[in-house]
């Protein structure tokens, strides 16, 4: 299943936020978007999941979802998003009980997700007792629970340290190299960017807009931060990102 | 210890400690030794005669009445139908409560009609309406119930409401977005998520139900605490005044206790 954006336009109120933001998400790749704070990049992500409506523009899904998927379009949110009255398990359990499944069957799945993210000693814990990584970590089982056709994640790593992340983001990887999924990757950190994406889309300061596609050919297996590829597609997005970085951050608010 | 450091040892002094206070800690039994001591002062007063018979009964008389009241079973006489209209009257009240302030919480239009119908009722005086409350439902068990039941309704509405408007929207969003029916995320994520808010309410509610207990039984009772006080009170009967108050003091602190573990058992998912 593919995601196509065409002609994505949306204001509040007189302050257009986003424009003309038309984009292609193919199957089995990861695709970042990339831009300063406040360049609608989270909403752009709302967009495509559907839990916001632009003013114009239309987000479609070309083919249909793999068997087996309960909910395609999924998302794994920045803060976690985990129920603290559930455990572990019990969160994933959540997303699975609507469906009508066989005990059994969703007892399978919580299982074999907890085992994919190495969470199977945790099952039973609370989320008051994980740590930052722990928590993202059940968040992305339970993405992985539902199957998903596309996952969409909002800066899935900006509310960890910058050890922990380093760890996610190997784990990410070897999820995704054991089965590739499609995602959509949203995020501000140039690193993440250049790790994980096939394509790095960056998007301009307000009103944003696409300035740039890259597409990155090293394998994603290979890629470590010394790679020359990596090093080089790293400064040419800074030094795109530089002074719109700079000017977000010297904007007043809701101006 | 190598001592790099310049300067002499013998000017050198030890930084002092300006961190502590203003952390809360648990302290066993000073709550009650505060209650042993207020108890044995009035008792010395009393027989000393510093405190006259008149201001303060002698709390080992108290103590005695009560003996008395529970030897001849009128204890239970009283404490009996007081408890069922509390029980009756506060279930009601906060049930209903707690109902409403889910439908305010969760609809536009229900919060834009009633909030300000609650915030009419919560300040009148129930006593007030008690004759009304008569008429209404019977001079019997129904017009007790009812005062009760619309005394707790009010805070536990407002609590309510509150606590749903509290839940972290972003589990919502969540919920919504892996697709759960609305009933799931309102049953799921809302109401678990409201628990802390509503828990607190109760115990406000609950507080003002014993209140009311009082008010409803000084009216056409024949037992009942509330109905013991009064006739203890119209005879001046000080030691009976008191026993029937220390009943109720406990009866308060017993309903704080049971929602303090209904509150370790349900909510030990909070940080």
């Amino acid at each position: 299943m593919e995601i196509r954006l065409s002609g994505i336009h949306h204001a509040y109120g007189d302050v257009t936020v986003m424009q003309d933001i038309s984009l292609d998400i193919p199957s089995g790749q990861i695709v970042c978007i990339l831009g300063p704070s406040g360049c609608g990049k989270s909403t752009l992500l709302r967009f495509i999941g559907g839990l916001e409506r632009p003013q114009a523009g239309t987000v479609v899904q070309v083919g249909d979802p793999p068997a087996g998927c309960l909910n395609p379009l999924t998302y794994i949110f920045q803060d976690f998003a985990l129920l603290p009255w559930r455990s572990v398990r019990g969160n994933i359990a959540l997303v699975l009980e609507d469906h009508g499944l066989p005990g059994q069957k969703v007892q399978k799945i919580i299982d074999d997700v907890l085992a994919r993210t190495n969470l199977s000693d945790f099952a039973n814990a609370l989320p008051k007792q994980l740590s930052g990584g722990m928590k993202q970590r059940v968040a992305i089982a339970r993405a992985l629970a539902v199957n998903p056709a596309v996952m969409l994640m909002d800066e899935p790593l900006s509310a960890l340290d910058s050890q922990t992340r380093e760890l996610l983001m190997e784990d990410l990887i070897t999820l995704w190299k054991r089965a590739p999924f499609t995602a959509v990757y949203v995020t501000h950190n140039l690193a993440e960017a250049v790790r994980l994406g096939h394509k790095i889309v960056i998007l301009s300061r307000r009103p944003g807009r696409i300035r740039d596609v890259v597409t990155l050919k090293t394998p994603i297996a290979e890629r470590t931060s010394a790679t020359p590829e990596s090093q080089q597609v790293h400064d040419m997005l800074w030094s795109m990102l530089r002074d719109e970085a700079r000017a977000a951050d010297a904007e007043l608010l809701n101006g | 210890m190598p001592n790099s450091l310049m300067g002499d040892p013998a000017q050198s002094q030890q930084v002092p400690f300006r961190g502590g206070g203003f952390a809360p800690s648990a302290r066993r039994g000073v709550g009650l030794a505060v209650f042993v001591a207020l108890i044995a002062l009035a008792e010395w007063g009393t027989r000393a005669g510093w405190i006259s018979a008149l201001t303060l009964p002698k709390p080992s008389d108290v103590v005695q009445t009560f003996v008395d009241l529970y030897q001849t079973g009128l204890l239970w006489k009283h404490l009996f139908p007081s408890l069922s209209r509390l029980v009756i009257g506060a279930a009601l009240g906060a049930s209903v409560g707690i109902g409403v302030g889910l439908l305010i919480g969760l609809f536009s239009y229900i919060r834009a009609g009633l909030v300000p119908l609650v915030a009419a009722i919560f300040p009148l005086a129930k006593i007030a309406l008690l004759p009304l409350f008569v008429i209404w439902f019977g001079i019997d068990e129904g017009s007790k119930y009812a005062l009760i039941a619309f005394g707790t309704f009010p805070p536990t509405v407002v609590a309510t409401y509150g606590a749903v408007d509290n839940v972290d929207r972003t589990l919502i969003r969540m919920g919504q977005s892996f697709g759960l029916s609305w009933l799931s995320i309102v049953r799921k994520i809302v109401l678990p998520g409201a628990m802390p808010g509503i828990l607190s309410g109760l115990r406000i509610s609950l507080a003002i139900a014993i209140i009311l207990l009082v008010a409803a039984e000084m009216l056409g009772a024949e037992y009942g605490i509330g109905a013991y006080i009064l006739e203890a009170g119209s005879l001046y009967d000080l030691e009976r005044l008191f026993a029937g108050v220390v009943i109720l003091s406990v009866l308060g602190v017993l309903v704080s206790a049971l929602i303090g573990l209904i509150e370790r058992r349900l909510l030990n998912w909070r940080v």
